[in-house]
């Protein structure tokens, strides 16, 4: 990129120098992404997290281990019994196949990692990449400096870091660096027009299609940016180019996507990207015709095509209703649907609502997750409108649309962290740009470097070209509109990136003083020296402020594995490993074919880490099977056991905090369970489990709450440990005390009673007579029948 | 034949059999050897001794204990020392040693096998011990089976409680039932009703008619075999000898039946008779040998087990023609009839169903006297691999031709707009 002609001049110098640097600062963020993420590592040790990472990592291990036409093919019998379920074709192959190619190079280079530390730590190197493809996004719409501004703040914004510590091996955590990066080549083909990008372009849509069922967003997003800009009269060739090939090779890509499959022509999340295709195509077609008409002749022709066209798309808008009406959910997934339409989930769908994430967000969740982002995306719109270019409305596209999402699902608040950093990014460079101008301009001493500065214009505008040559080219051979590409201050950027770093302010002056030259052309901005000293302070300190939270929210929010909790208490750190004790306990003491039951939520982690099979897990794709399970919880003891041994059962296993006070217990669960065993069998009724509309445990709670399982698999035994049956979650006592199990048995329960596990007993050896077995003296009893008999006695 | 009797009332009920694959008497030989006989008194063995003579010469070893001896036990070191007790001690009302009613209880459940007699003087605990395996007494103690019909005429019984019964089972394989249901094998008839004859009867007889069952047998879920009489002396020599004749009716019998009836069921109860046993289970796809891991669908396969009938001696091969195989999930899929070739293999066929999953071969085969059979092996069933689809299917002769079609026009076209200028 270097200009070669101009070398000798100071100018380029610097902008060698500036490559070099910002190359540094990018190795530096990208250190400092993987390296905020390892807070788990070092504060809990190297395991996967949570619930789905375990079976994102049950399959790399599968992958790794059999290769990956037997993972394709994975039908697993250990998952859903007795339905099993095909792994290879309802599975994102993305995020595995990724670790296990990481996996088998690290081999090949004799580096002998385990398959669990590769995951581990997947998600933090994906992370740095995805600061990398923010900084490369950022610069094709503001430049550099906004784009390593951009990348710092996204390598360490909490919402994205809460998808990625190490650990947290699951589907985002490549999936988010895929957008970014697919994002990018978008922009940087529409800027360069060049079909090399836009190949590329595709490719990196085919990989977020494997990570990610987020890709719908690209697929719907981008058809957005180019009816907008067709609307705004901001169609070009580039813009063709950018998006006709991604249509064609990306659908054809994603199609070989086995979960996506035909899906990508036949659901409704893809049809926009179908009808933006014919539209610019028609649009294409005009500007063609009106290039090879004259004026006279192509107002005839427009008449002509427009109606053409218009009869055209009356007929495939018809078609597309007609086949989108014909399906019962008019072609849209249950959450894509709750996407649309918030209320949706809860109304129809309870196994959606019932997930935390998918539920909407709170504001404290905003300033949690973004922190000053929050109040700098406003700033950063208004930046790109000044001036308005195709790269910069893609970026408010994207940001208005995200904002929106997070609003309606939690989970999503990740997709809109990029587009918050890339936006603060675009605000706080173009803030210091401001500032450090108006230092520049009036610091003493630096008059003199004025007149350079006017010969440096000169040759800063040509290097300028260099710079942006494809862009500017192809603007130029389009004979574009003028929205020139924004002006480049690296070297501005540069400095600030130092300042953020070092806070070094003092010699601010000195440096920047030969950096202005960029914006020269126009009359710049000039604010008082001490405003705009106190405002960079401030901006520094406010900037300080969000990495101390950032680095907080790494440290202490999002780094609990969820699998070991700690907790602090006056007399020192407690850990409870339950989880792992009881999978551990399942693991050694059950049979390998032993079947396991419990709520969905654990299924992933009992199969991954007890190697049992159960029946219900985090996949939540049959409504119908999870229902039962929710049922048999709701039920009372014997119709509970009738339906677990019909499911082969051996095992119950439940999730009791009340001891110990760990929130997310079953019993807090419960009302989904019956909310979604309900939805399916109808003699199970929420307001059975409700006194009065509200949910309770204690003594006031309802007979068909004291008698479901859910209940006494929880509260079996629990008197006897402080003797009043105090559950510390509900902070109230259990209603019901003292009872025995009839048809379960426990078997084991951990070390602080966070898990605790079941066991079926068998059917009765033989059956019992009706005689009361407690009758001591027989003569003195009468049984119930000859006493009922003597009523109507004829002989009397 | 006569028998005399205490009530035997019949309160068995039926639920629903799910057993897992239970199968304790897969041992090489079922049949009993080591017997506990607990009696009252010692005169019982020889007042009893028919009876006893005709087990010994079965090859039995009776270990003869007072129910009341402190030193018997069941099991010693978690092992039991007997394969079937003998309650020969109705008016019994503690035991002694270690045995109770739930250690008696366990035995049973683990696999073994009791013949329980009362008398007009049961104690509670023998009560007990009968309610547990699912037969109920009349609650009066002094209560017996009254047929003013259907006695034996008799010098000394006054009461009409010496029964002349004739009211069986009808299963040739004895007088044996097979779920967990108790049955009836001797009823009384249907004018027998149950009372003490020493008080006024002012209620009419709780339980009466065919409801009385005068033997009852039981076959426990783990086909452990219980035989709960109603009266000691049915046991007795002097029974065994006795010659009947039924009020009412012209024949008499120099011999009652009780010998046969005695020594046929205790066959039964015994192991001797009735005893199924399924092995080597076999499945592979047709034309293979091997076993697979796991079918695909539409997959042919075949399917094959060994069933024998243990006869007391040796296993024959056991012949029917109503053994069927599930190919189960969650409910059947395939339910077929299984074909015997008369040496104990029985052998079917049939192609898997176009679903995947889990599936079971399941035999659940229960059947009036046989031990139960309950056998259940699990199999997945998979989908096709990617390459197992078809690879052209002629429906989209017309797709190829189009797509075809396509790339060679776009080729053409793009040489004729490129170098035709």
């Amino acid at each position: 990129m270097a200009a070669p002609e101009t070398s000798p001049t100071p100018s380029s110098l610097r902008n060698a120098f500036g490559h070099v640097f910002s190359f540094f600062i990018l190795i530096l963020i990208g250190v400092l992404a993987f390296s905020i993420r390892l807070f788990s590592v070092i504060k809990y040790e190297s395991v996967i997290h949570e619930f789905d990472p375990y079976f994102n990592y049950r399959v790399t291990q599968f992958l790794t281990k059999n290769g990956i036409y037997d993972f394709w093919n994975w039908f697993d019998d250990r998952t859903w019994y007795p339905l099993g379920r095909v792994i290879g074709g309802t599975v994102y192959p993305g995020l595995t196949l990724t670790a296990g190619t990481l996996w088998w190079l690290l081999n090949s280079l004799n580096i002998p990692l385990s398959v669990e530390t590769v995951c581990v730590f997947t998600a933090p190197i994906f992370s740095a990449f995805a600061s990398w493809a923010t900084y490369l996004l950022t610069k094709e719409v503001k430049g550099a400096g906004a784009g390593l501004t951009a990348a710092a703040l996204l390598a360490m914004v909490p919402s994205y870091i809460s998808r990625s510590v190490a650990g947290s091996y699951d589907n985002e955590a490549v999936a988010i660096f895929a957008l970014i990066f697919t994002f990018y080549l978008y922009i940087k083909t529409l800027n360069t027009g060049s079909l090399f990008y836009a190949t590329l372009n595709s490719i990196a849509y085919f990989y977020m299609v494997c990570s990610w069922g987020g890709y719908t967003f690209i697929i719907n997003l981008i058809p957005m940016h180019v009816l907008l800009c067709i609307v705004t009269g901001r169609y070009s060739s580039r813009l063709y180019i950018a998006y006709a090939p991604l249509v064609v090779l990306g659908t054809l890509l994603a199609a070989l996507v086995p979960v996506v499959g035909f899906n990508a022509v036949m659901t409704s999340e893809h049809f926009a990207s179908f009808l933006v295709f014919i539209i610019i195509h028609v649009v294409a077609l005009v500007y063609y015709i009106k290039g090879i008409l004259s004026p006279r002749m192509f107002k005839v022709a427009v008449m002509l095509v427009l109606s053409v066209g218009l009869v055209i798309c009356c007929t495939v808008v018809a078609v597309l209703i007609a086949l989108v009406a014909s399906s019962p959910t008019k072609g849209w997934s249950g959450r894509s649907l709750s996407l649309l339409d918030p209320t949706y989930a809860s109304k129809y769908i309870p196994i959606i609502a019932s997930v935390s994430e998918h539920q909407p967000p709170t504001w404290p969740s905003y300033f949690m997750d973004l922190n000053i982002l929050a109040f700098l995306v406003p700033a950063g719109i208004v930046a790109c409108f000044l001036p308005l270019s195709d790269a910069s409305s893609f970026v408010i596209l994207y940001i208005v649309t995200s904002v929106y999402f997070s609003g309606v699902m939690v989970r999503l608040m990740l997709v809109l962290a990029p587009a918050a950093c890339i936006m603060s990014g675009i605000a706080l460079s173009g803030a210091f740009d401001v500032l450090t101008r108006s230092l520049k301009f009036q610091l003493p001493g630096t008059s003199e470097i004025f007149a350079s500065d006017a010969v440096d214009t000169g040759s800063e505008s040509v290097i300028l070209n260099k710079d942006g040559a494809k862009e500017d080219k192809s603007e130029d051979s389009v004979k574009e509109r003028p929205s020139k590409k924004s002006k480049k201050k690296e070297k501005e950027k540069e400095k600030e990136k130092e300042k953020e770093k070092e806070k070094e302010k003092e010699n601010a002056g000195t440096l920047s003083s030969r950096s202005h030259a960029g914006t020269s052309s126009r009359r710049p901005l000039v604010l008082p020296v001490e405003a705009s000293v106190i405002a960079i302070f401030l901006l520094v300190l406010l900037v300080a402020f969000y990495v101390v939270h950032c680095v907080w929210a790494a440290a202490e929010a999002y780094s609990a594995p969820s699998i070991v909790l700690t907790s602090q208490s006056p007399d020192g750190l407690h850990v409870f490993d339950d989880f792992r004790e009881a999978y551990a306990w399942l693991s050694h003491n059950t049979d390998v074919d032993d079947k396991v039951a419990s709520w969905w939520d654990y299924g992933y982690q009992t199969t991954a880490m007890a190697n049992r099979t159960v029946i219900v897990d985090n996949n939540t794709w049959n409504n119908t099977h999870i229902a039962t399970v929710g049922t048999a919880m709701s039920s009372p003891e014997k119709a509970a056991w009738e339906i677990f041994n019909s499911l082969d059962v051996k095992y119950v296993l439940v999730v009791f905090g009340g001891l110990v006070g760990y929130p997310s217990d079953d019993i807090n669960k419960f009302l989904w369970m019956v909310r979604i065993g309900g939805g399916v069998f109808p003699h199970i009724k929420e307001p059975d489990y409700l006194r009065d509309g509200q949910y309770r445990i204690d003594s006031q709670a309802t007979p068909t709450m004291l008698n479901c399982l859910m209940y006494k698999l929880s509260y079996y035994r629990f008197v006897e440990t402080d003797g009043k049956g105090f559950d510390r979650v509900r902070r109230t006592e259990i209603g019901k005390k003292y009872f025995k199990l009839t048809h379960f048995e426990e078997v084991f329960t951990t070390h602080h009673w966070m898990v605790r596990i079941y066991k079926l007993k068998s059917p009765r050896n033989r059956i019992r007579g009706k005689t009361k077995k407690s009758k001591s003296k027989s003569s003195s009893t009468i049984s119930s029948k000859s006493s009922r008999t003597r009523k109507k006695n004829p002989w009397n | 034949m006569s028998l005399v009797f205490r009530i035997l009332v019949l309160l068995g009920i039926a639920i629903p059999f799910l057993a897992i694959l239970c199968h304790s008497f897969s041992l090489e030989n079922p049949t009993d050897r080591r017997v506990l006989v607990l009696v009252d008194d010692l005169a019982i063995k020889s007042s009893h001794s028919l009876y006893f003579k005709s087990l010994e010469n079965r090859g039995f070893q009776l270990d003869f204990k007072l129910a009341g001896d402190p030193k018997i036990a069941l099991h010693r070191y978690g092992q039991y020392l007997y394969d079937a007790l003998i309650l020969f001690s109705p008016s019994i009302e503690r035991f002694g040693g270690s045995i109770n009613t739930a250690a008696i209880m366990d035995f049973v459940d683990a696999g073994h096998d009791l013949i329980l007699v009362a008398d007009e003087s049961a104690s509670d605990l023998i009560r007990e011990v009968a309610t547990e395996c699912g037969v109920d007494f009349d609650e009066d103690p002094g209560a017996v089976v009254i047929d003013h019909i259907n006695y034996a005429v008799s010098t000394t019984d006054g009461d009409h409680s010496l029964i002349a019964a004739d009211d069986f089972i009808k299963s040739s394989i004895i007088l044996g039932s097979n779920t967990v249901e108790v049955l009836k094998v001797l009823s009384a008839s249907p004018s027998a009703y149950s009372a003490n004859p020493k008080s006024k009867l002012s209620n009419p007889p709780a339980i009466y008619g065919s409801a009385i069952s005068l033997v009852s047998v039981v076959q426990a879920r783990n086909n452990a075999r219980i035989l709960i009489s109603g009266s000691l002396k049915m046991f007795s020599n002097q029974f065994f000898r006795y010659g009947v004749e039924k009020a009412g009716s012209p024949t008499k019998h120099d011999k009652s039946g009780n010998e046969q009836f005695l020594t046929e069921i205790s066959k039964w109860v015994f192991h001797e008779r009735g005893h199924l046993k399924a092995v080597n289970v076999r499945h592979h796809r047709v034309g293979e040998v091997d076993e697979p891991s796991m079918y695909r669908i539409n997959d042919d396969l075949e399917y094959s087990v060994e069933i024998f009938e243990w006869t007391g001696a040796n296993w024959e091969p056991y012949v029917a023609d109503d053994v069927q195989v599930q190919f189960y999930m969650m409910s059947p899929y395939v339910l077929k009839n299984l074909s015997t070739d008369l040496k104990g293999v029985y052998h079917t066929s049939f192609k898997v169903p176009d679903v995947y999953g889990v599936f079971q071969f399941k035999i659940e085969y229960q059947r009036l006297g046989y031990s139960s059979l309950s056998l259940s092996k699990q199999i997945p069933v998979r989908p096709f691999r990617h390459n197992e689809y078809e690879r052209f299917i002629t429906a989209a002769f017309p797709y190829y031709g189009a797509s075809f079609s396509m790339m060679a026009g776009f080729l053409l076209f793009t040489i004729f707009y490129l170098y035709n200028k």
